[in-house]
């Protein structure tokens, strides 16, 4: 199969990258872009670990073709800090010990932002179920739910 | 290594709650992790894999393959020895096929291509001649003497006449007159259980990167519990010597016990070593499931004896587990954990391992445990139920304690099953008002926890910080705690300390994260090699000072002048000695080696609410307080962290997760959609209630608490289940057919 290029913005920086028509968006930015903080952990969109945005909407990039993110705007974890400046939510998630293993944090705090961007105040059950389709397997996902919460008061406060 | 008795110190930092080192490199998506490595002129690794449950391999043609173009090397078991150790051989088999196929999903050829697209196409190109056999895959059929024999030969004396050839080992466990037991009972009930196979479910597939060079020199990458034993395996596999073997830890995505063995490491060096490139493999999820982990399933016989007032006369246990297609000895552990808990006169448990066509059996959190317990508990359960007495005060009236002769041997030492008991009855959880379909469950869990091989090295920077070198992959915030140890000994700001977790060339022999070792024993190591540092670095202060070197002793993190000379000269800080070593001696470095004993047992207690939709049979967890002793919480979050994993965990198992074969021996359910592992919105938040009993074993007082919290919530669910619908479930997962037809036979 031919590649075919594409030209993409991610975490606002444009760049053009070469990819197979059945390559995921997942891949894509793993392989040929060197993002590797979008994990991957199933494949087939149960866990959630490939969180990302797509021009603002939550998707799990390995349910996303690469050439789909032409002409988009894709946001991952690698672009949630500020250069050294920590997003609220990357700070709760460490001073509030919300991850052991860390490799589904990527895919958390990507799904946590798109949450607090739409509902800055959200209750205890509606993070909940935001956050369903984000598997964690140490946490058992009380830490989780705090620090969400808590990054959320300090953002509505600030 | 004894507890400091004398010291009853007031700890510092061990205690408190930093932020862990690792943090912003996991926030940021900077850590790497197994899948997250490359090299230059890398090949992609990918793994042929039985569609069958059982079957000869009667050949494999890999011709078709080799020619793909991009194709670089293609491997079968005939690319490896065959190991003398039967350990090794059994390890090497279950990642390559040897003449038979044992499950579905077992691996028997591998390709490395230039792209993973290619390296895919070429596994469709390998013709394999396949002469099915008749399997087995339920562990009482498999016990059965015309059962299908997994694997011939290897059956142990100890099993008795009239079980087929599948079981393969035999355990016997207990002490008293058992007989006499049940004669003093008012009441005794037998019931039988059944639990299914679960996965540990880790969030990474198992991921390596591996180069090994024409002159024998290799390197791998993966993720890993334990990259010594790793190293060990694949030199053992390989034919290497294990210096020329570095083996280096990623970042590890989760692993519960199911990251302690090797599944792709060794093919991916053979792949390397034929094709003269470094090979990467990343398992799919479909691959995690079908040929990693999981945990065994089990049935079980339990028979308890008590007197109206709630004291055990006699308890009986009978386990069997299978552990997949080789054997395993995890029913020993069920054996010896089922009774832990109680103070019993007469008890016995017995346990037979057994094969069957399924995936070896890995380690998960306790594993063993948390089956035997939860038929154990449930049997409680009901004695308590049926003679009308209080749950909770049944089990205290029968909890082991210092002093108790435990059930599988030991007599034990300070524990903390009573003080956790006791926590739990005081807290308001256990007198909370329940609606209707709704019921409380509680459970006793426990774990021995494990010590054993581990490396410390500690070195003093001249600048005044500390740099801690160790030898454990880090599962869940290890390094902040080795930190926190270390720098509390030393007297100086957590912030001083690294830790890094170190390849195999770099650090002596270090077992494998696992047993809730880590805390404990690197904690202890760490400790003592802090201990011998500042006794070099108070040499130095005598020499500086020109006095004796038992006259200085180390307080608040700096050498001050002792006795006679108390007061003669100014106290001299870690920095202060660090400073000038170049002119004292020379750098300053704390060691320490030990094979650790004195782990110290865990105990915990759980309380489960529930309510059950008496339309849908659908559970749901209102409620949930764990309680456990951690001996000292070292960092009370990543303890508390433990505690509700665990939980949840075991939620999971309880009420959703099974391994589910089809009459063809094929695993239906290989994927997070089908095999459903517990989700935020499934869950209320999990609370926990830390007790610090000391274990005598340890400078701080440390015991593990990794793998105790995810015994009780089977039995907790289970009976509370159970309390809420009014019929006694013997069965796991409790999944809402099974609960709604129990409800419908009730009536």
């Amino acid at each position: 199969m031919k590649t075919i290029q594409i030209s993409t913005t991610v975490n606002g920086d444009a760049l053009e990258t070469l990819c197979a028509p059945d390559e995921t968006l997942l891949d894509v930015l793993r392989n040929r872009l060197g993002l590797t903080g979008v994990k991957e952990g199933c494949g087939t969109g149960d866990c959630g670990a490939c969180s990302v945005t797509l021009d603002g909407r939550l998707v799990c990039s390995c349910l996303v073709l690469g050439v789909e993110a032409d002409g988009a705007h894709i946001g991952t974890v690698e672009g949630l800090a500020d250069h050294d400046h920590l997003h609220p939510l990357q700070r709760h998630f460490i001073d509030g010990a919300a991850l052991q293993c860390g490799i589904c944090t990527p895919g958390i705090l990507v799904a946590a932002k798109a949450l607090l961007d739409r509902n800055p105040d959200p209750s205890e059950s509606e993070i909940r179920y935001w956050l369903a389709g984000n598997l964690c397997r140490c946490t058992g996902y009380d830490k989780i739910i705090k620090a969400v919460q808590s990054a959320a008061a300090e953002m509505r406060s600030a | 290594m004894a507890f400091d008795q004398n010291s009853k110190r007031i700890f510092k930092l061990v205690g408190s709650r930093p932020p862990r080192p690792d943090g912003v490199e996991k926030v940021t998506g900077r850590a790497l992790y197994g899948a997250d490595m490359t090299a230059p002129g890398m090949l992609s690794g990918a793994i042929l894999r039985s569609p069958h449950a059982h079957a000869r391999i009667v050949s494999i043609d890999t011709s078709a393959a080799e020619a793909l173009q991009g194709v670089k090397a293609v491997v079968t078991s005939a690319d490896f020895g065959v190991p003398d150790d039967e350990f090794l051989r059994d390890v090497q088999d279950n990642c390559m096929a040897r003449g038979k196929v044992l499950y579905h999903g077992h691996a028997l050829g591998a390709v490395a291509a230039t792209s993973a697209a290619v390296a895919k196409q070429a596994l469709a190109l390998i013709v394999v001649d396949y002469e099915i056999l008749p399997h087995v895959t339920d562990v009482d059929a498999a016990m059965r003497p015309d059962a299908p024999v997994v694997q011939e030969g290897r059956s142990l004396e100890n099993v008795g006449p009239g079980l087929s050839q599948n079981v393969t080992s035999y355990c016997e466990f207990g002490h008293g007159d058992l007989d006499a037991g049940f004669d003093q009972a008012d009441l005794i009930i037998s019931r039988s259980f059944k639990t299914a196979a679960t996965h540990q479910g880790y969030i990474e597939p198992h991921a390596c990167l591996a180069s090994l060079s024409a002159d024998g020199r290799g390197d791998l990458w993966c993720c890993t519990q334990g990259q010594f034993f790793v190293r060990t395996l694949c030199a053992g596999i390989l034919g290497i010597e294990a210096s020329q073997l570095r083996v280096t830890a990623s970042e590890i995505g989760g692993g519960f016990g199911g990251k302690t063995t090797v599944f792709i490491e060794p093919v991916a060096l053979t792949l390397a070593r034929k094709s003269g490139r470094p090979v990467k493999i990343v398992m799919s999820r479909e691959e995690v499931f079908k040929a990693t982990g999981p945990t065994v399933s089990s049935s079980m016989d339990i028979k308890i004896g008590m007197t109206r007032e709630g004291r055990i006369t006699a308890a009986q246990a009978q386990l069997r587990y299978q552990g997949g297609a080789f054997p395993c000895g995890t029913v020993e552990m069920g054996a010896q954990a089922a009774f832990a808990a109680y103070d019993l006169a007469a008890v016995q448990t017995q346990g037979w391992n057994v094969l069957t066509n399924r995936p070896k059996e890995a380690a998960y959190r306790a594993p063993g445990a948390p089956m035997a317990i939860y038929a154990v508990e449930s049997v409680v359960d009901e004695l308590c139920q049926q003679l009308a007495l209080d749950p909770l005060a049944v089990r205290l009236m029968n909890a082991a304690q210092k002093g108790t002769l435990s059930s599988y041997g030991p007599t034990f030492d300070d524990i903390g099953l009573r003080a956790t008991l006791e926590a739990a009855q005081a807290h308001p959880h256990y007198s909370a008002p329940l609606r209707p379909n709704q019921g409380r469950g509680l459970s006793c869990g426990f774990w021995f926890n494990f010590g054993g091989n581990t490396c410390v090295s500690l070195n003093i920077n001249t600048d005044g910080t500390v740099g801690i070198t160790e030898g454990n992959p880090d599962i869940g915030g290890s390094r902040a705690s080795i930190s926190l140890m270390a720098a509390e000994e030393l007297g100086i700001p957590y912030d001083k300390v690294r830790t890094i977790v170190a390849d195999t060339s770099s650090l002596g022999y270090n077992d494998v994260t696992d047993g809730s070792r880590v805390t404990f024993s690197v904690g202890l190591a760490t400790i003592e090699a802090a201990r011998s540092a500042i006794k070099v670095m108070c040499g130095r202060a005598a020499r500086i000072w020109g006095i004796e070197e038992d006259a200085v002793i180390w307080e608040d993190g700096c050498a001050k002048p002792a006795g006679p000379n108390a007061g003669a000269f100014p106290p001299m800080s870690l920095a202060e000695i660090a400073a000038v070593s170049a002119n004292t001696g020379g750098p300053i470095a704390g060691h320490f080696e030990v094979n650790a004993d004195g782990a110290g047992v865990s105990f915990g207690v759980h309380l489960a609410d529930v309510e059950v939709d008496p339309e849908t049979g659908a559970t749901k967890v209102l409620r949930y307080t764990v309680f456990q002793d951690a001996g000292k919480a070292v960092h009370p979050d990543y303890v508390e962290g433990q505690m509700q994993g665990g939980a949840v965990q075991g939620i999971g198992w309880a009420l959703n997760e099974e391994y589910i074969y089809g009459a063809d021996g094929r695993l239906q359910n290989a994927g997070f959609l089908d095999y459903r592992t517990p989700v935020a919105s499934d869950l209320p938040n999990i609370d926990t209630v830390i007790l610090e009993i000391p274990n005598p074993g340890h400078p701080y007082g440390v015991r593990g608490v990794g793998e105790t919290p995810i015994v009780p919530p089977l039995a907790a669910l289970s009976n509370a289940v159970s309390r809420a619908i009014g019929v006694r479930l013997n069965e796991l997962p409790m999944s809402p057919p099974k609960v709604l037809g129990a409800i419908m036979q009730r009536g």
